[in-house]
């Protein structure tokens, strides 16, 4: 290869205090091609990447950007020299319309005012010239996620990005969401931008990436190529062990009835029906999934069954007790769980302590309060045990929920919530956005939970997470049960059919 | 950890404090007067016996005051009310208690009640109506405080009025057994004898009292952990099981209990009437106090004070031919640069708390080689 590289890091090693977070980093990515960088949360990718950005500066090592070697002091320089990031968590004003967060920071001006013909004309022409079709006089509020990571997109590309970095892009999308992404980075290449494209999902990565490197351990482990390896050899580069498996071995279905919904339905304020009649139930020791593209109802199902939405019609029994006028508090200490599908909006309380993060949805009662008053000394035992029991790696239960990684988060949540061993969790995403081993983790708490008896309600984008786990499967499309089907005699594909709506199946 | 609270606790006011006293020597120095003087002249007289306790006397309103503010602050409320809710509620129990005398601390006890429950009331009215009708609570506080400063006059003018046959519209007298002993005694005990007419105001007790009962209700209690939750993340508090609309409701008026609480050292302590020209702009000032003190209990008796010590010794600039305002700038820099600077550093403590948390946890990883 003679042709000069568009980023190449060389011996690039950072360390935070007592421990190096990459060590002797070596990646060369090539002009005009989709390098993916994968490893487990941890592994050194975000620091890298803040490397490349200019977020974070190494201590050793030299960055070379298109030939010329650079030593970044912030973001900004990084994006004078033509790189872009977008960010697993998009930073978009939703009260602002696509334009005015596209030019945000860089608006063309001519004389005092703000050219907003050029600038819709700019981003009109972009949108065309990748496939990233956007209005943008919209309010970005309005948009779904899919949408939302192409405004981000286009910013970058607005500031004239010729080296685009999208972290975890997939994370937050459903698959069609991702073959669109996944055509915008083909155009992409196709206009010859380089992109470098962060994942720990396997088969995406095979599927879009023409060069992938490997991080483990702060370490760069190898770079391959798609024709080289497959997904399995790929993951054991990635941990360097054995392969997690969601499938669930026997049926631990028992006969009674914990979660029983009866003609469930919601209509919006303007009389569109969110929810239409949805009955189904759930019983000991069964895990019920969920399948459905995001925005078919499976917010309002959840909000209606933990009654955050109090507007719900129909009923919903909870171990045979009607509590479908119930308020959200007795609910839970009644012993519904929850893993919520946003752990950072709904599950969370990001500056506060991990034992008071614990407590969150359980401050009622023991061990986390004694009476009136919060038991600081229950709730920090209580963490710890958590910490110890779903392996959450954290230096103490007293450092904020900030601190951990996305991964460790999510155990937190997790094991909290199995931890209080309610009668039926529900699970909404509960792997979404984390790496590997915690996946595997989280699956395995979810099957022994359901050993133990537990009624689990999975709500889940990934099929594969559906069906290896799931003892039945409803399909929701557009506020309806579509279809129930028996994953033991369903594919992904099969299962993708219904959830876009072009087949229907009578439900039993 | 420690090393990080320590770090915003102190440091923070501390850089604040030398920033707002270099901004105001500054603005002296434009205005042609010699900072070095004036802050001499304020430090002498305002670190006599005489102006302590003023200052102190100051400094109780102004912190029970903060107190009110700041449990609303903590979940995200913007209470402006404290103002109208303390003058309606010294007005009702002045009032109220001038009708009985009962066993001392009854009488002072009852009084007590009254104020907080008119105050309750009063602030509880605009968490009624963002709970019903969705109006911010800072527009309806505001509006509220007007209502608060005319109707309270109405009331005093034409219901409340005693006929003392003097030239002040006044309420009666409380009885003396409704009244708030001054603690000169105490001070006697370590041999500091105020000259005759500085009394340090009993209510000072009662005010560290509430502070203990404002620490215990928001960092220990259910309750507190609640609106604590609802401060940071509404949606997550909400999913966990704390009903908004109660929350808001019951802050409010727990709010406006504490307001109630803001004119009664005055009133028990000193006037033991309501005049028509009592005491007001505590409630502002408290919003002042309890963003300087950072919804801290402790840390918004160290502002009440430093407030309650500026104002007593900015008297004495009259004299010195130096405009006083400079205090009002002063006091105003100060909450400024805290905020700022308190944002600035704990952003510096989170980043440093987050890579450490990274760097213990990626230590527990074997695969990753501990550094030199």
């Amino acid at each position: 290869m003679t042709q000069e590289a568009a980023v190449h890091l060389s011996g690039v090693t950072k360390r935070y205090p007592g421990v190096v977070a990459n060590k002797d980093v070596e990646l060369k990515v090539m002009p005009g091609e989709v390098h993916a960088v994968v490893g487990e949360n941890g592994a050194g990718k975000s620091t890298l990447m803040k490397i490349i950005y200019g977020m974070v500066r190494p201590d050793e090592g030299t960055i070379t950007i298109n030939g010329e070697e650079t030593h970044f002091r912030s973001p900004k320089d990084a994006i004078d020299a033509g790189i872009g990031m977008v960010h697993q968590h998009f930073m978009l004003a939703d009260n602002l319309t696509v334009l005015e967060n596209i030019i945000l920071g860089s608006e063309p001006v001519s004389g005092v005012q703000i050219d907003f013909a050029d600038a819709t004309e700019r981003i009109r022409s972009l949108g065309e010239a990748y496939g990233l079709k956007l209005d943008p006089s919209v309010r970005v509020e309005a948009l779904s996620v899919g949408q939302r990571q192409r405004v981000e997109i286009i910013k970058v590309l607005y500031r004239g990005a010729r080296i685009l970095i999208l972290d975890e892009p997939t994370a937050v999308l459903v698959p069609q969401e991702v073959d669109d992404l996944f055509d915008s980075i083909r155009e992409l290449k196709a206009e010859g931008q380089t992109v470098i494209f962060i994942s720990h999902k396997l088969d995406e990565v095979l599927s879009i990436a023409d060069t992938i490197t490997v991080m483990r351990g702060g370490e760069t482990v190898g770079t391959t190529t798609p024709d080289e390896v497959d997904a399995r050899q790929l993951a054991e580069m990635m941990i360097g062990s054995e392969l997690p498996n969601p499938e669930t071995r026997e049926s631990t279905v028992r006969d009674e009835i914990i979660l029983d919904v009866e003609g469930l339905s919601l209509s919006s304020e303007d009389g569109r029906e969110l929810l239409s009649d949805i009955t189904f139930s759930v019983r000991a020791g069964e895990i019920v999934g969920v399948a459905g593209i995001e925005g078919n109802g499976q917010a309002q199902l959840v909000d209606s069954l933990i009654g955050l939405t109090t507007e719900a019609t129909g009923v919903v029994k909870l171990n045979g007790e009607n509590i479908s006028d119930d308020v959200t508090r007795d609910r839970r200490s009644d012993g519904i769980g929850l893993i919520p599908e946003d752990r950072h909006r709904q599950g969370l309380l990001l500056s506060s302590p991990l034992w008071e993060n614990a407590a969150l949805g359980h401050q009622y009662g023991a061990p986390y309060a004694k009476s009136v008053w919060i038991d600081k000394k229950g709730a920090r035992e209580q963490t710890a045990e958590i910490v110890r029991t779903y392996g959450v790696k954290t230096p103490s239960v007293d450092v904020p929920a900030t601190a951990l990684s996305g991964g460790n988060q999510q155990k937190l949540v997790v094991g909290r919530e199995i931890m209080a061993n309610p009668h039926v969790l529900i699970a909404a995403q509960p792997t979404r956005g984390i790496d590997i081993g915690a996946q595997a983790a989280v699956w395995e708490e979810l099957k022994q939970a359901r050993a133990d008896g537990m009624a689990i309600l999975l709500i889940s984008a990934d099929l594969e997470e559906l069906i290896g786990l799931s003892d039945t499967i409803h399909v929701l499309f557009e506020g309806e049960f579509v279809a129930e089907l028996d994953p033991s005699e369903v594919t992904p594909e099969t299962l993708g059919t219904y959830m876009t709506g072009s087949a229907r199946a009578e439900t039993a | 950890m420690t090393g990080g609270k320590l770090l915003t606790a102190v440091v923070a006011p501390t850089i604040a404090l030398a920033i707002a006293f270099l901004l105001a020597a500054i603005v002296l120095r434009l205005v042609g007067i010699d900072p070095g003087f004036a802050y001499a002249e304020m430090w002498d007289f305002g670190t006599s016996t005489e102006s302590l306790i003023s200052g102190v006397n100051r400094a109780i309103p102004l912190y029970v005051s903060a107190l009110a503010v700041a449990i609303g602050f903590k979940m995200g409320l913007f209470n402006i009310g404290v103002e109208g809710a303390y003058l309606l509620a010294a007005l009702v129990a002045a009032s109220v208690g001038a009708l009985y005398s009962i066993t001392p601390v009854l009488h002072v006890l009852s009084i007590l009640i009254v104020a907080a429950i008119v105050g309750a009331i009063w602030n509880g009215l605009a968490g009624w109506l963002k709970v019903t009708r969705g109006v911010h609570e800072v527009i309806s506080t505001i509006m509220l405080n007007f209502i608060a400063f005319s109707f309270s006059a109405y009331l005093l003018l034409n219901f409340f009025q005693a006929d003392s046959g003097g030239l002040t519209v006044a309420t009666a007298q409380i009885p003396d057994t409704g009244w708030v002993p001054s603690l000169n005694f105490a001070l006697e005990w370590f041999g500091v004898e105020p000259r005759a007419g500085s009394d340090l105001h009993g209510f000072l007790v009662i005010a560290a009292l509430l502070g203990i009962f404002y620490h215990y209700l928001v960092n220990r209690s259910r309750f507190g952990y609640d609106l604590r939750a609802s401060g940071i993340n509404a949606s997550a508090a909400h999913a966990s099981g704390v009903n908004p609309n109660s929350m808001v409701l019951k802050t409010m008026m727990i709010s406006g209990a504490l307001a109630g609480m803001v004119g009664m050292s005055e009133l028990l302590g000193f006037s033991h009437q309501y005049v028509q020209d009592f005491p007001r702009g505590f409630g502002f000032d408290g919003i002042a106090v309890a963003l300087l003190g950072r919804g801290h209990p402790a840390g918004m008796a160290f502002g009440a004070l430093l407030f309650g010590f500026l104002e007593r010794s900015a008297l004495i600039l009259d004299l010195r031919d130096i405009p006083r305002e400079i205090v009002t700038i002063m006091q105003g820099v100060i909450v400024l640069t805290v905020v700022i600077v308190y944002e600035v550093i704990s952003r510096y403590v989170q980043r440093r708390t987050v890579a450490a948390a990274a760097a213990a946890t990626a230590g527990a990883d074997d695969k990753v080689e501990v550094g030199t």
